[in-house]
């Protein structure tokens, strides 16, 4: 399936990506290529193949219900581009 | 003793422990031959001379002298890699250390924290000498996706390492750290490997904890050792694996004692040859060195099979729905409220989107929005639920030959290294370059990519053994028995410093 | 008892419109840490204190799942008798907002943990039950924060991960009485099984709610909208009762529903659309490649069955079978956790037809008028239970009861305590009450004469008199033995 101009825009807003004109242009291309390229995968039939839920033949491991983790607010904090002693701090919400 | 020292060191030029493997530098260092601090200012030394190779984004010379001078005055010779300086893939978040993934988005991004898979190595004795430059979160097969820019491969100029684990790879081929470790979700330790000639391993998925690993796609990202022989990956592998409880992929299987079983008598193992990698266009010298493996094994004594691996061809376009889905995801806490790069704009809306947009690099934004894209309401079957019963179907394949064979042999790479520049621009033929590695990260099985011969143009090529699942130490030794067999020697001079 | 009829509608220009409601309760599991964490889920801590690098989304953090958290929401299955499901996928549900660090929430989309299920409602015209869809575990998102800073928002993550059950009802409820009772007694076994304590104040409870209307006698339902995130039984009912009235205007006019994410306004007392926020929405479900199959072994919920404790509906029964109790009455005691646990500790000492009254009739007098939860009751169950025992020991009668019943509320002594340290002990001794009657009818001679030829009616008379001499002392029953002897 070859990937349109407004099919980039609808992906990219869902991907939170801003792009240009130009920019809308080339990956309407590339995508459209690789797309194509994926689409090898509709040659094969897989409706008898259920599909692979994990790679590891195993349960999930648990851990128990204890607190061991928390009280680091500043390293939490300190890689933040804007913050201030208490918080994260971001633009504000438009709803 | 001190005389002895002495003569040591007469013997041991200084700028030859650089072309030491990494057994040996934990030896000498343990035989007292040499010390941690001089192993370190020899590998910063040629460090330092090697900015044509662009391979550090960060450099901790000093740290890492400093971590040389104690370890000298502690004498504690029992990890496995005791004062030995080592770079690693940035991908790896360490500790105080600035950590980028090669992106713009982590360009100032400074963990608080150190990943399972490092710390299980200065556990063992080494210490950190330097970030190294990989493809934007991994995603790449030639380190020209960095924001911090393409790596050279030393073989030339004009050629790319490879990827993603390219600066690990060049850094390891030029002697600039004695060993190094890279991650690989579709070939990304193998073929750096493959074209820098050394030796690169991706262990079973679950082997490596993925744990402060900056995350590509987490069904099939592994760490994994590279080096410069074989036995120096078996001592990598061991002090690097092992069972973590912080990921819960991480599979509680014992890790073995690699070193020391490794042997180059493979006698009677079954090795199969798949007659689907063999591919259009593959160059005659590829056809040629996969003939001459054969040959080395069935000289050890090995037993080779035909076998069959149907879906091969359809791992790839299967590992670009999976791959790129699950990064959509893994990446979608860069958005400038946390850590790393972030822009301006008038509401929360318009900073995600212009922080992602200015962050990203091409090659991040395309696999984003493919991934999405495959996600995306009315495509999810057909697309990613496609993608995963191929996955089965795949791995299925594997299954069934191991009942059969102990290990595979393939060419690891469909060409040597290429020029830079050369596929940048269709990304289609640079996802080409991982058609034979990407069948094992769909399947999670172990393989190794070891140097073997070299083509027409004095670039090296490797073979890749592709084992069962957590059984790495039998690729290990048939990559010992190859590695025995074909001499390989790199053949390039240093010409960047 | 006469079984009221249900009669809930909206009645519109041309008819009468049903409303059909199903319910999405957000129910925080009760652990001390976290879904994926070590972090502490203690409400009301220091913003970002409660956060660990996994919570936060630190690069190359990873989840391991609250093995706790898996056995409350089993429980909870169980509670709801529900299918447990011994297999069970753990998603990703895409978006980005400032409260969701990781970009994503981890939840359970087409495989949940828990299946089919129901919930038995006690509605004044009969018993009604509700079908449970499914229950899931998911990741609680942060707090963003809007109105200390004009043009920034702040971001809290001490609630990013914690353990939230969404527990989906069918679209069984018929009338915002029916949610009231509903989440009641939702939250009623979750906190019989100390999975939930059900806290709306603190956000530990909290709904969507979805709202479709059709005509009276339609089969198929209408196109529903849901309302969001609303926190308290009330204003879920009012959200409700605007939601369908706004529906059926939309329909009598001809026009059509859109199928839409609403959110309810308090202040404004009206539901206004989220649409702009809906349209960027496509949630790109996957399996959390972090996170393995979750497969339960059938002996771990045959153990949690069989620790499972006495729930509302059979604690009921027993009490309406063993006790001797009525519906109404079960299920007044059964209603909570705390009533039910203050009658069973009053009951190990008392009467339990007299416990029952004197918790629904007085006590609950004394709570309303305080406006206390029993479990914030001035008097304790064993105190209360004693004074019941008093009285059926005869050692004080029940008016005398009701005035050491008042001083209780004041101190919560010991009632035997009370009625020495003022006297109040019964008279009991025959000889002393005879007395008092002889004493009571030579004074009322003419009184006796009437009596005795004909008027019976003055018997009461007799006993109230004999009552004030005794200052309210006197057993009853003796004085009516004895009164009869000498008025023969």
């Amino acid at each position: 399936m070859s990937i349109d101009k407004d099919t980039v825009k609808h992906i990219s807003k869902l991907a939170r990506i801003s792009l240009d004109e130009k920019k809308i242009d080339n990956l309407s291309k590339d995508l459209s290529s690789i797309m194509k390229f994926i689409e090898k995968l509709n040659k094969l039939s897989t409706d008898k193949t259920n599909p692979l839920t994990s790679i590891i033949n195993a349960s999930l491991k648990s851990r128990k219900d204890e607190v061991r983790d928390g009280k680091i607010r500043s390293q939490i904090l300190k890689n933040s581009p804007e913050k201030n002693e208490e918080f994260f701090v971001v633009p504000k919400v438009i709803e | 003793m001190k005389n002895s020292l002495l003569y040591q060191r007469l013997l041991n030029n200084m700028s030859n422990i650089s072309e030491l493997f990494l057994t040996k530098i934990v030896n000498g260092i343990k035989k007292r031959d040499f010390t941690s601090e001089e192993v370190t200012k020899t590998f910063i030394n040629n460090s330092q001379n090697s900015k044509k190779l662009n391979v550090y984004i960060s450099e901790c010379f000093d740290d890492a002298l400093k971590s040389a001078k104690s370890f000298d005055k502690k004498k504690d010779y029992n990890g496995l890699l005791s004062g030995v300086p080592i770079a690693v893939k940035d991908l790896f978040c360490t500790k105080n250390v600035k950590t980028t993934a090669g992106s713009k988005i982590l360009h100032n991004f400074i963990p608080t924290y150190e990943s399972t898979v490092t710390s299980n190595l200065w556990s063992k004795g080494a210490f950190l000498l330097g970030k190294l430059n990989c493809d934007e979160f991994a995603m790449g097969s030639s380190n020209e996706t960095s924001f911090f820019g393409n790596v050279v491969n030393p073989y030339g100029k004009q050629l790319v390492p490879g990827g993603s684990s390219g600066g690990s790879a060049s850094a390891l081929a030029a002697e600039l750290t004695p060993a190094t470790i890279g991650t690989d979700t579709g070939g990304s330790i193998r073929q750096p490997a493959s074209f820098t000639g050394t030796v690169g391993l991706k262990p079973t998925y679950g082997r490596c904890s993925r744990w402060g690993i900056v995350a590509f796609a987490s069904s099939l990202d592994q760490a994994g050792p590279m080096t410069k022989n074989v036995e120096d990956c078996a001592l990598l592998l061991q002090a690097m694996s092992g069972y973590d409880p912080k990921d819960s992929t991480s599979v509680d299987v014992k890790v073995d004692n690699y070193t020391s079983k490794l042997t180059e008598n493979v006698k009677g193992l079954k090795i199969g040859i798949p007659k689907e990698y063999i591919v259009d266009n593959m160059p005659a010298e590829i056809d040629n060195l996969w003939k001459q493996g054969i040959d080395y094994l069935k000289d050890a004594g090995a037993i080779i099979k035909n076998i069959s691996l149907p879906h091969t061809m359809y791992a790839l376009p299967a590992y670009y729905i999976v791959a790129p889905a699950e990064a959509s995801s893994n990446l979608a806490r860069y958005d400038g409220v946390k850590y790393g790069h972030r822009a301006k704009g008038k509401n929360l809306i318009e900073m995600y989107e212009n922080t992602r947009s200015e962050g990203f690099g091409d090659e991040v934004k395309r696999r984003i929005l493919i991934g999405t894209y495959v996600l995306s309401s009315g495509y999810y079957d057909a697309y990613y639920l496609k993608a995963q019963k191929v996955r089965q179907l795949i791995k299925n394949d594997f299954d069934k030959v191991f009942s059969d064979v102990d290990a595979i042999l393939t060419p690891s790479t469909p060409s040597s290294a290429f020029k830079i520049g050369d596929k940048t621009d269709d990304p289609v033929s640079m996802y080409l370059n991982d058609i034979f590695t990407v069948p094992v990260n769909l399947s999670g099985l172990p393989a190794i990519s070891v140097p073997a011969g070299y083509d027409e143009n004095n670039l090296p090529l490797g073979l890749q053994i592709i084992g069962k699942a957590f059984d790495e130490q039998t690729i290990l030794n048939l990559s010992l028995a190859i590695e025995k067999r074909a001499n390989f020697k790199k053949n390039f001079k240093v010409w960047w410093s | 008892m006469a079984e009221k009829k249900f009669d809930y509608f909206i009645n519109g220009e041309n008819g009468k419109w049903e409303v059909i409601i199903g319910l999405e309760v957000h129910a925080q599991v009760l652990s001390k840490s976290k879904l994926f964490s070590s972090s502490s889920t203690k409400f009301g801590a220091e913003p970002n204190t409660q956060v660990s690098l996994v919570d936060s989304a630190f690069p190359g953090m990873l989840p391991v799942i609250n093995q706790f958290c898996i056995e409350q929401s089993i429980k909870t299955g169980l509670g709801l008798k529900a299918i447990i499901n011994l297999n069970s996928v753990f998603d990703r549900k895409n978006y980005f907002y400032a409260d969701l660090p990781q970009g994503y929430q981890i939840s359970q989309y087409k495989k949940p943990l828990v299946g089919e299920g129901e919930v038995i409602l006690d509605m004044p015209y009969g018993t009604k039950k509700v079908g449970i869809e499914r229950l899931h575990l998911e990741q609680d998102a942060g707090k963003s924060i809007h109105d200390i800073d004009p043009d920034n928002s702040f971001v809290d993550l001490n609630r990013s991960g914690v353990a939230l059950m969404e527990i989906v009802s069918k679209p069984d409820l018929r009338s915002p009485e029916e949610v009231n009772f509903y989440v009641k007694k939702l939250r009623s076994i979750m906190r019989y099984l100390g999975t939930c304590d059900g806290n709306m104040q603190e956000g530990s409870l909290r709904a969507d709610v979805n709202v479709s209307v059709r005509k009276v006698g339609d089969s198929q339902y209408g196109t529903r909208c849901e309302i969001k995130n609303v926190n308290s039984i009330k204003f879920m009912q009012m959200a409700i009762e605007h939601e369908a009235k706004r529906q059926v205007e939309i329909l009598e006019s001809g026009k059509k529903i859109d199928q839409e994410t609403r959110l309810f306004d308090v202040k404004k007392n009206t539901t206004r659309s989220m649409r702009s926020k809906e349209e960027a929405h496509d949630y790109r479900y996957f399996p959390d490649p972090d996170l393995l199959p979750l497969k339960l072994n059938k002996g771990l919920i045959d153990k949690l069955k069989k620790e499972l404790p006495e729930l509302p509906d059979q604690k009921k029964d027993r009490f309406i079978k063993d006790h001797n109790l009525s519906p109404y009455e079960a299920n007044i005691l059964v209603s909570e956790k705390e009533i039910s646990d203050y009658y069973e500790e009053m009951i190990k000492e008392c009467d339990k037809k007299l416990a029952t009254n004197w918790i629904t009739v007085e006590l609950f007098a004394v709570l309303n008028k305080n406006n206390l939860s029993i479990s914030q009751s001035p008097i304790s169950a064993k105190n209360l239970s004693s004074l019941v025992k008093m009285i059926t020991l005869g050692k004080i009668s029940g008016k005398i009861a009701k005035d050491v019943f008042e001083k209780m509320q004041v101190s919560d002594k010991d009632p035997k305590q009370i009625v020495e340290e003022e006297g109040l002990v019964q008279q009991s001794d025959p000889k002393e009450l005879e007395k008092i009657v002889l004493e009571v009818l030579s004074k009322n001679q003419d009184k006796v004469i009437q009596y005795q030829s004909g008027k019976v009616k003055l018997f009461g008379y007799f006993v109230g008199e004999v009552m004030k001499v005794s200052k309210g002392k006197a057993n009853p029953n003796l004085v009516n033995d004895i009164l009869k002897i000498k008025l023969k």
